[in-house]
């Protein structure tokens, strides 16, 4: 099968990269690119592990072709903090221990980011619900939610 | 070596407060190394070629086609597995289940695998392998298994442990048996005796991280295995075993884990892996679907318990009884017996039985999750001690706190208890504001008790100090919750110096001398016993070279605060000599300073927890909603408070979805019918209220800090405490898990037709 040629900007870098027209973008990042922060725990869109932002709107990389990225603007964790300086998210993410093993935690964090972006200050319901697409097995979400209630209030403060 | 693990009360500077773990800037910024993050030069893609039939004699399998595409490097069956088990049942056992020899026994069961140069190549080439299978009646269900009539799966297995030496084979293939008393005695004194069945579904992991490893062979016989594992050691091992490989010459790195919860303590696609690998003479890397997960890891057992309790009018327990069949996949296992242990030992009974029966069944092999086997006796038990505590009308807390075990008590599998928690977590419970909160219609509260072993075992750790005065610390467990975290607090505890100058790492199986698993709750209760004890060498070594500095005697010096003393009146004048400066001066005083230990961790202290929980139930759909949640339980001493919480919170949710939502579904054909995370759907964040937690510190006399695991426990009361809400909220018993909706509406259903009649 002949690859397909995409050019596309990622993490506010160009970047080009030819792939099959059906792969994933997820394979994509993770294979071609060595972008391994989004990661894959079903292939289905059922987990969010490997959450991604295309065009400001949160998708499962796993379910969006690598073709599909063509002249769009992508956001992934390996981008979120800027130099040595981690976002609020990330930085409450480990003050209050949101993660435990860690798999979950890029696209935990990508989710937020959306989330807070669309609504900054969410009540404990929002941030439920606005994370419900993502599943974490180690730590009953409890702590989670915390990091990203405490991080909305340093974001709106910033 | 001469090191003393006996708890000595302290005052804590490190150990107890809650830094940021070391490997969270990593995980965070998506750097972090999990099992499918690493690659090799000239890696091939791994696949296997997995049974459709739940039971079948592979008669032949045809490889040609497959071999001849273009970009496949290499197809392997059981045949490029050759039996080097000799003997060992344990280990055919695990062979057979890596690839299935001559019969399948479950959907999902391995029969082929191919490497090649895509995943594209190898999806296309499993699809050119034919297998001839001859398909054979199959069993799934734990009751129907045991019955006479059911398909045999192994006719080599008789039953173990009974009277008499069984003539024909079954599917049952060990019957335990554990107590002491006289339970015929027990119940003829009880005034009330509730007596029952229960029944729960088999359950998973679910660990988001699927199984990964990148595996080469070279010629000259070594390798080189990554992989996401809860113990790189017993990897080695197996893996050495099973492909005639010396273990010295393989060396196994641990990634970073995604979850394991159990069931990354057993092999299925490393072997595999390293087969294809020596056969394609390249690296391979092998990565689990979620399907796969499902259908070819280790879930856990499905069970089907009976029950009996009698108790006096006072409420005194009397006699206690249970039988428990456990399924075990397709193989022999230890599932029920664990189970036969656990069911009873938080009360103190005279008259005790239990009895195990490890049950065969066409479904995946089951491995360990989570306090194996406990949840689920647990369930049948506090839901038969609630029913019995309502019967005589006595509080349920209270009726347990009267039959709780104490110090002194003989367990009912065996041993006499140390100082345990089981009546602290019951007062913290009756005295904790959650149990006083008013409930709205349609909901109940329920509580329960948790009881789990803990293990220590064997236990490699190396300290090394650099010449700046910081410290490596280099441990053989797995750190499947933040264990790095606590292992440096309790190095930086021991060595009296700050936490931001330890980095704990995990090392590979050529750095450090063998290590056990990270199961049985163990990692942080036996690395931190084997770090203290490598502190302390540390600290003899610094104290000589404190000396050799001063020109005294070692005698002379103490270690106080991260700092080497001049003891006596004729040193008055020395002053001390901080970590650092001995340091400094190591090149010129003897060389590097270290401290080394290996050792068995004895003593794990054992671990229990009481829940409470209040649980919404929607008698027209027979939907529930967990209201409120409230995890006490006994850490012994929390290390970093915050992961301990983490583990209280995670068990508990994990125990929340196995309740009330969670289930292996099997269709007639024997097929799993809901191998991904749409149809087997875990607790998502808008499921769950915020999990609180309170942690009781009851030391645990066999750590020199009092550690005791805690990882596990948590998952215990939950089934127990929600079926005991559930079934307060909707008035009838409820004795199957989960308690699906469609199973509520039935019980209810059920209940308005006895009323009816
Ligand atoms: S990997 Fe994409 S949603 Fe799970
Ligand atoms: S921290 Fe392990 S899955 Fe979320």
């Amino acid at each position: 099968m002949a690859g397909v040629a995409v050019s596309t900007t990622i993490n506010g870098d160009h970047v080009e990269y030819l792939c099959q027209p059906d792969e994933t973008l997820l394979d994509v990042l993770r294979d071609r690119l060595g972008l391994t922060g989004a990661k894959e725990g079903c292939g289905t869109g059922d987990c969010g592990a490997c959450s991604v932002i295309v065009d400001n709107r949160l998708v499962c990389s796993c379910l969006v072709l690598g073709a599909e990225a063509e002249g769009r603007q992508i956001e992934t964790i390996e981008g979120m903090a800027h130099g040595d300086q981690l976002h609020p998210l990330q930085q409450k993410f480990l003050e209050h221990a949101a993660l435990q093993c860690g798999i979950c935690t890029p696209g935990f964090l990508i989710a937020a980011k959306d989330l807070l972006a669309k609504n900054p200050s969410p009540t404990e319901e929002e941030i439920r619900f606005g994370l419900a697409g993502n599943l974490c097995r180690c730590t009953g979400y409890d702590k989670i939610v915390r990091a990203v209630q405490d991080a909305a209030n340093v974001m709106k403060g910033a | 070596m001469n090191f003393d693990p006996r708890y000595s009360g302290r005052n804590f500077s490190s150990v107890g407060t809650r830094p940021i773990r070391p490997d969270g800037v990593d995980k965070v910024t998506g750097r972090a190394r999990y099992g499918a993050d690493f690659n090799m030069a000239g890696q091939l893609v791994g696949r296997i070629l997995r049974s459709p039939h739940a039971h079948a004699i592979i008669k032949k399998i045809d490889t040609s086609k497959a071999e001849k595409l273009a970009g496949v490097k290499a197809v392997i069956t059981a045949a490029d597995l050759p039996d080097l088990t000799d003997g060992d049942a344990a280990m055919y056992d695990i062979l057979d289940n890596c690839m299935a020899r001559t019969k399948a026994l479950y959907d999902g069961h391995a029969v082929a695998a191919v490497a090649a140069i895509d995943a594209r190549t190898a999806r296309q080439a499993l699809k050119l392998i034919e297998v001839d299978y001859e398909v054979l009646p199959h069993v799934t269900d734990v009751d129907e298994a045991m019955k006479h009539t059911a398909p045999l799966i192994n006719d080599a297995i008789f039953t173990e442990g009974l009277e008499e030496k069984p003539v024909k084979p079954s599917n049952v293939s060990k019957r335990t048996q554990y107590g002491h008393g006289d339970v015929h005695q027990g119940f003829a004194q009880a005034d009330t005796i509730v007596q029952r069945s229960f029944k729960t579904e088999q359950t998973h992991q679910g660990y988001i991280e699927p199984h990964a490893c990148v595996a080469s062979v070279n010629p000259d016989g070594t390798a080189d295995l990554w992989v996401c594992t809860q113990g790189h050691f017993v990897y080695r091992q197996h893996c050495a075993q099973l492909l005639g490989l010396e273990a010295s010459k393989l060396r196994v790195t641990s990634s970073e884990i995604g979850g394991g919860f159990g069931g990354k303590t057993h092999v299925w696609a490393e072997p595999v892996a390293l087969a294809l690998s020596r056969k394609a003479g390249r690296p391979v890397k092998l990565v689990m679907t979620r399907d796969e997960v499902f259908r070819a890891s280790g879930p856990t057992s499905a069970t089907s318990i009976d029950v009996k309790i009698g108790a006096r009018k006072d409420g005194t327990i009397t006699a206690a009884e249970a039988t428990l069949r456990y399924s075990c996949g397709p193989y022999a296992g230890m599932w029920a017996e664990i189970g036969a242990m656990t069911a009873f030992a938080c009360y103190k009974l005279e008259n005790v039985k239990t009895v195990g029966y490890e049950v065969l069944v066409n479904r995946p092999k089951t491995a360990a999750y989570r306090a194996p086997s406990a949840p689920m006796a647990a369930f049948a038990v506090e839901s038969a001690v609630d029913e019995l505590a309502k019967e005589i009308g006595i509080d349920p807390v209270d009726f347990r706190i009267k039959n709780a075990a104490q110090e002194g008590t003989r367990a009912s599998y065996g041993p006499v208890y140390g100082p345990i928690g089981i009546g602290p977590t019951l007062e913290a419970v009756k005295n904790h504001p959650h149990m006083k909160a008013p409930l709205k219609a349609n909901q109940g509260r329920g509580m329960a008790c948790g009881f789990w072993f803990n293990f220590g075992g064997q236990t490699c750790t190396d300290l090394n100090i650099g010449m700046d005065g910081t410290v490596s610390l280099a441990v053989g467990t797995v750190d499947v919750g933040g264990s790095r975290a606590s292992l440096s607090l309790v190095a930086a505890e021991e060595l009296g110096i700050d936490y931001s100058h330890v980095k704990a790492i995990v090392a590979d199986t050529s750095s450090l001398g063998y290590n056990d698993m990270t199961d049985g709750s163990r990692g942080t209760f036996s690395s931190s016993m084997a770090t203290i004890s490598a502190a302390r060498n540390a600290i003899k070594i610094l104290r000589e070279r404190a000396a050799q500095m001063w020109d005294i005697s070692v005698d002379d010096v103490a270690w106080e605060k991260g700092h080497a003393v001049a003891k006596g009146e004729t040193h008055g004048n020395l002053g001390k000599l901080s970590l650092k400066e001995i340091a400094a001066q190591s090149g010129k005083t003897g060389g590097p300073i270290a401290g080394h230990s290996e050792l068995v961790a004895d003593g794990a202290g054992v671990s229990f927890a009481t829940h409470i929980c209040d649980i919404e139930v929607d008698p027209e759909t027979g939907s529930t909603r967990v209201i409120r949640y409230t995890v006490v339980q006994d850490a012994g001493k929390a290390v970093h408070p915050t992961y301990v919480e983490g583990q209280y919170q995670g068990g508990a949710a994990q125990g929340i979805g196995w309740a009330l939502n969670e289930e292996y579904i099997y269709g007639k054909d024997g097929r799993l019918q809901n191998p991904g995370f749409l149809d087997y759907r875990i607790p998502v964040c808008s499921d769950l209220p915020m999990i609180d937690t309170q942690i009781l510190e009851i030391p645990n006399p066999n750590h020199p800090y009092g550690v005791r695991g805690v990882g596990e426990t948590s998952i215990v009361p939950p089934l127990a405490a929600i079926a005991n809400a559930v079934s307060n909220a909707v008035g009838v018993r409820m004795s199957h898990i989960p308690m699906s909706p469609p199973r509520i509406l039935a019980a209810l259903e059920a209940e308005r037709e006895r009323f009816s009649r």
